[in-house]
Order: C-alpha cells, then sequence, then structure tokens
C-alpha cells in the first residue's frame, strides 16, 4: 500500500496543491507508485485512486495517455531512443538500428534477460546532442547525450554489473 | 555582447544562489515588491515590448494586465514542457541559470497578485525537476519565497510538477487540464486563462525563457530592452539550432540576426559543406522556407520576416536541412510526430493526422501514385483551420509547404495515377477513401 510505505512522501505531493485541487496529486503519486516495480499493478492505481478520491477508471485513463507511465511489466531499464527529425538528421535512425542489432531485439523488445527495452520515442529536448537517449528505470529518468552504440553497450554493461545508474 | 539570459557562458556558477546575487540577483524582485505597485510592474513589461517565448509571441505585459481582478485567487504558471522537435532552450537556461528564471517567476507572481506559483516540467526533465527543488528550498532558506517576504505583506510559494511525456501539455490549457490531474486535452476557448485557469481561476502562463528576462528588464528599464532587437520583436532569444550544421547549440542573438549569421558564423556551417536546401524556424511545426538563392539566407529573424517567407518564428527553433535530405523522407517523419502526439479530442486531428501518416509513408516507401500526393494536400488543407488548438494546424504546415514547394521530391517517389482516379479528381469528386 503506497500511503502506508511511503506516508512521507504522500504527504508532501498533496501538500503542494490546494484542497480543491487534490486531483492534482495523482501524476506525482503515480510516479511514486511505479518507482520499484517499473510500471503500474492495477493495485497501485486502485491506491492512488483512492487517496485522490477519483475512480479507478479515470487514473487508468491517465496512465494510458501519458507514455512515462507503463501498465506491463518491461526490462528493468527503459533505453527511450529519440528518432524525431532533427536527431535523425544526427543519424539517430541508424543508431538505434545498430544498438537494437547488437542486443539482438527489435524495437520495443526486451533482451532476454529482463534487463533492458529499447523504444523509439519522440523529441526529448536534446536535439544538438543526438544520438541521445533516456534511461527510464528504478533510480528515475537520466539522459544520456551525443552517444554511440559502444559507449551505450559499455553503459549497459555497466548497469548490469551496479545494478544502477551511476551519476 | 555578454549573454542576458545564457550568463552561465560567462559566469559559469551563476547556479549558485550567493553568485547569483552577487550579479544583481534578486535585486529586480525585492525593488518590486518593495517599491512598485504590481501595475507599475505590469507596465514596465508592457513597454519593453517583451514576447512570449514559447512559440506564439503574444505581448507579455498584456498578458498579464488581462488577469481578471474580480475573481481569486490568482496562479502564475511556468511553462517548461519543451517538446517541440528542435527546441532545447529552455532546459538549457533552467540548467545554467535558474535563479534568473525562478526571479522572474517570482516577479510575474507578484504583478499578478499570485500567491502560488507552479513549474510544469515535461515529465522527462526529471532530474531537471530535482535540481529545481534544490533550488527552491535554498531560496525559501534564503527570504525569498515564502511569508511576508522583504518585511512586507506578500508571500509566496513556487512548486515544480512533472507531467508525463505528452507533448500536447506545451498548449496552455492542456497544460492546465494537466496539471489538475487529467488529461492533458485543450479547453474550449474563450475563457483565456487570464480569466478561467488553473482550478477554474484566473492564471498567468508563460515560458521558462519569457521569464528569465523579466529581472533584467525591471533592473535596466523598458527602454534599454527596446533597444535590442527589431521594433517588432525587442529584444535578445535564444535559438535553438539543430540538423545539419556543424556546431548545433543554443545561441543568443538579438533578433534580426540572419539566418546566414546564425548558420555559418555561430553554427559554422553546413556538414560536409552541402548547401541548405530548407530551414525550419519553429521546429517540427513549421513551413519549410524554401532556400534556392542567396536573400533567403539574408533574412532577418524576426515575427514579421519570417511571416514574409511564407513562415513562422515560433520558438526559434532552427533546424537546418541540406541538399542530401528528400522532403517525403522528412514530411513523414514529422507527420508521424503529430499523429504520435496528436491528444484525440478533436476529430480534425486525430483522423487528419492518421489519414496523412498513412499516405505519407505509402508514398516515402514507394507505393504511392501521384494520387496519392494530391490526396495527402486535400486532407492537410482539410484540417487547416478546424482544429481545436494549434498542434492540428501545425501537423500540416510542413505537409502543405513541402508538397508546394518541393514538388519534384514528392513525383520522383510515386508512381503516375491509375486513369480513373486522376478523372475523379479532375472533376472534383471526393478522392477515394484509402
Amino acid at each position: 500500500m503506497l500511503l502506508e510505505k511511503y506516508p512521507e512522501e504522500v504527504k508532501q505531493i498533496l501538500s503542494k496543491y490546494p484542497p480543491e485541487g487534490k486531483r492534482s496529486a495523482v501524476m506525482p503519486l503515480l510516479y511514486l507508485a511505479q518507482r520499484e516495480e517499473g510500471y503500474l499493478t492495477k493495485s497501485a492505481m486502485q491506491d492512488v485512486a483512492k487517496i485522490v478520491g477519483i475512480t479507478e477508471t479515470d487514473v487508468a485513463a491517465l496512465v494510458g495517455f501519458y507514455t512515462l507511465f507503463h501498465d506491463k511489466k518491461d526490462g528493468k531499464y527503459r533505453m527511450q531512443v529519440c528518432t524525431d527529425l532533427p536527431c535523425a538528421l544526427r543519424g539517430a535512425d541508424k543508431f538505434l538500428e545498430e544498438l537494437c542489432g547488437n542486443l539482438g531485439i527489435k524495437v520495443g523488445e526486451t533482451t532476454e534477460d529482463g534487463f533492458i527495452t529499447v523504444e523509439a520515442v519522440t523529441c526529448l529536448a536534446g536535439c544538438d546532442k543526438a544520438p541521445m537517449f533516456q534511461t527510464q528505470g528504478p533510480d528515475g529518468i537520466k539522459y544520456h547525450e551525443n552517444m554511440t552504440v559502444d559507449r551505450t553497450l559499455e553503459l549497459i554493461s555497466v548497469l548490469r554489473k551496479s545494478g544502477r545508474e551511476v551519476k | 555582447m555578454a549573454h542576458l539570459l545564457l550568463r552561465q557562458r560567462e559566469i559559469p556558477d551563476i547556479s549558485e544562489l550567493d553568485i547569483y546575487k552577487k550579479n544583481d540577483g534578486f535585486a529586480a524582485f525585492k525593488n518590486a515588491v518593495t517599491k512598485m505597485s504590481p501595475a507599475q510592474v505590469t507596465d514596465v513589461v508592457k513597454n519593453s515590448g517583451l514576447r512570449g517565448r514559447g512559440g506564439a509571441g503574444f505581448p507579455t505585459g498584456m498578458k498579464w494586465a488581462f488577469i481578471d481582478n474580480k475573481n481569486w485567487p490568482h496562479y502564475v504558471v511556468a511553462n517548461a514542457d519543451e517538446s517541440e522537435p528542435g527546441t532545447f532552450k529552455d532546459r538549457e537556461i533552467m540548467e545554467g541559470n535558474p535563479f534568473q528564471f525562478l526571479e522572474g517567476l517570482a516577479i510575474a507572481s507578484y504583478a499578478v497578485g499570485a500567491n502560488v506559483a507552479y513549474v510544469y516540467l515535461r515529465g522527462e526533465f526529471w532530474q531537471l525537476a530535482a535540481f529545481l527543488d534544490e533550488k527552491i528550498a535554498e531560496m525559501e532558506a534564503a527570504g525569498l519565497l515564502g511569508d511576508k517576504l522583504f518585511g512586507g505583506e506578500y508571500s509566496l510559494r513556487i512548486h515544480t510538477h512533472l507531467g508525463a511525456g505528452a507533448y500536447i501539455c506545451g498548449e496552455e490549457t492542456a497544460l492546465l487540464e494537466s496539471l489538475e490531474g487529467k488529461r492533458g486535452q485543450p479547453r474550449v476557448r474563450p475563457p483565456f486563462p487570464p480569466a478561467f485557469g488553473l482550478y477554474g481561476k484566473p492564471t498567468v502562463i508563460n515560458n521558462v525563457e519569457t521569464f528569465a528576462n523579466v529581472p533584467l528588464i525591471l533592473l535596466k528599464g523598458a527602454d534599454w530592452y527596446k533597444s535590442m532587437g527589431t521594433a517588432d520583436s525587442a529584444g535578445v532569444k535564444v535559438f535553438s539550432l539543430s540538423g545539419r550544421v556543424r556546431k548545433p547549440g543554443n545561441y543568443e542573438l538579438p533578433f534580426g540576426t540572419t539566418f546566414r549569421d546564425l548558420i555559418y558564423t555561430h553554427g559554422g556551417g553546413v556538414q560536409d559543406s552541402r548547401s541548405v536546401k530548407a530551414i525550419m524556424a519553429a521546429g517540427a511545426s513549421s513551413s519549410l522556407i524554401l532556400v534556392d538563392n542567396d536573400k533567403v539566407l539574408d533574412t532577418p529573424m524576426d515575427y514579421a520576416s519570417v511571416r514574409a517567407l511564407g513562415a513562422d518564428l515560433g520558438s526559434a527553433s532552427v533546424i537546418v536541412i541540406d541538399d542530401t535530405v528528400s522532403m517525403d523522407w522528412l514530411v513523414n517523419k514529422t507527420v508521424h510526430f503529430f499523429r504520435h502526439e496528436s491528444c484525440g479530442k478533436c476529430t480534425p486531428c486525430r483522423e487528419g493526422t492518421y489519414w496523412m501518416s498513412t499516405i505519407i509513408e505509402r508514398i516515402h516507401g514507394g507505393e504511392g501514385t501521384t494520387g496519392d500526393v494530391d490526396l495527402l494536400l486535400n486532407v492537410a488543407k482539410q484540417m487547416q483551420g478546424k482544429c481545436l488548438c494549434a498542434l492540428g494546424e501545425f501537423s500540416t504546415m510542413a505537409v502543405v509547404s513541402g508538397i508546394e514547394r518541393f514538388p519534384q521530391d514528392f513525383r520522383k517517389a510515386v508512381t503516375p495515377a491509375p486513369p480513373l482516379y486522376a478523372m475523379q479528381n479532375a472533376e472534383g469528386a471526393d478522392a477515394e477513401r484509402v
């Protein structure tokens, strides 16, 4: 249960908004609920709905709408590579293809050990430093810019060894 | 000239509170709260000619003056949802010079009588939000935020709020919906946010860069600010330069700087010394500017001059396209972006972006006919003027300008239409649905 597990965090989140705006806490709470498993279980969504005072359906509608919320388990880390126009003009499509080739997966798939899911995403506001991607995982969201396939594979092996992102 | 917004380029530690304070930091905010009325603050900003830096270019002071003083409380929201492909300036401002942005936000809050302000950041700026939280906490500890500031009656709190991955939340009413914990779908306007905003209360929303200009305008005066840039577009702007240039990045320059200056003097020229084929001046939402002669590159980058080229300056996100790029590939990219980001609320955008992506995919994949090019143009033009917000309109810009200004790129990608189709189209019959 979210409230029992993170009472301080929940309280802090709710304190940001006026009483009439309690619903504003729903997205911060979803991030909190997603932190451990990397996706939102049905019971986590129920928890959030109860804290905020909206229906489970309302919460599910948000999870479906926003791309950073996930309702199924994928890799521990998601590598979300931007392939929009400015990045594509700097070789992002080729980078993504080679990265997937090296990992032996297709875009959208997860490595066999369940560690990395590679996704193509829309603009991340890092256009001048392409190829670039963000990792979304237990340590939050981090940017990796001016990347090469070699450096990305290195990052993955560091992640596999340490189990977490180093700053 | 020293930077006014990206001051970290000269003062690397300006993100530290004591360094920022040593460089006139918070002098403008203190002066406003202790010596000026809110209306006086708004007047200075109005007289400076500052226009919104998020893309629409609306006069900032006028927006503040629209706030409904019969309905309280008021809110101020900073739009830090920066998501336009080709735009990456707000991120650098917030990372490098966070206090100047926060001070501008605080001054705006004072000017419209708001005691609570929110910074709505795109969810991907997760690290940046944590960084801003630290900076806000430092301001609170230093008595720059909180109750009864500078010994007076004015109180202010600032909170960050993360989105979760939706381009549409950059549209101000969709942003408000999202901040209220709903799906980010634009509201029907009017009423506009200064009358009906966050939680139904009067709200001013400005872009991060807009706020970052405000402290200096108050310190040095409206006339000083107006002396930079052009008559139509006062001041300086951070241009995000990307695409096929040698040195992509953010360049803070006065409005009216030419494309040539930006691309060649600052950006180091085109990669592999190729020539510029087209420019998108407002990110993926832009019409494609055809660069077929030298004069185009000598166009000054201000709102009016870029409009005269049949395009918009928008948020000044300049994507450089060289002569190796075919426009059917480019339009395939932009249309897929908008199809993905369409919020689904209004039919023309939801269906239009779907059909445009289906058709351009066929054309780009070499399976299209000339009829498909006509059909794509037809769908795009039918969307124009019919969508609930600007996203739908923006999705058609590269399509229409691409087909009209670079017809050869589409022609070479397709085979002639079958005779029956060509006949139907010639008679003005509705194109057969594909």
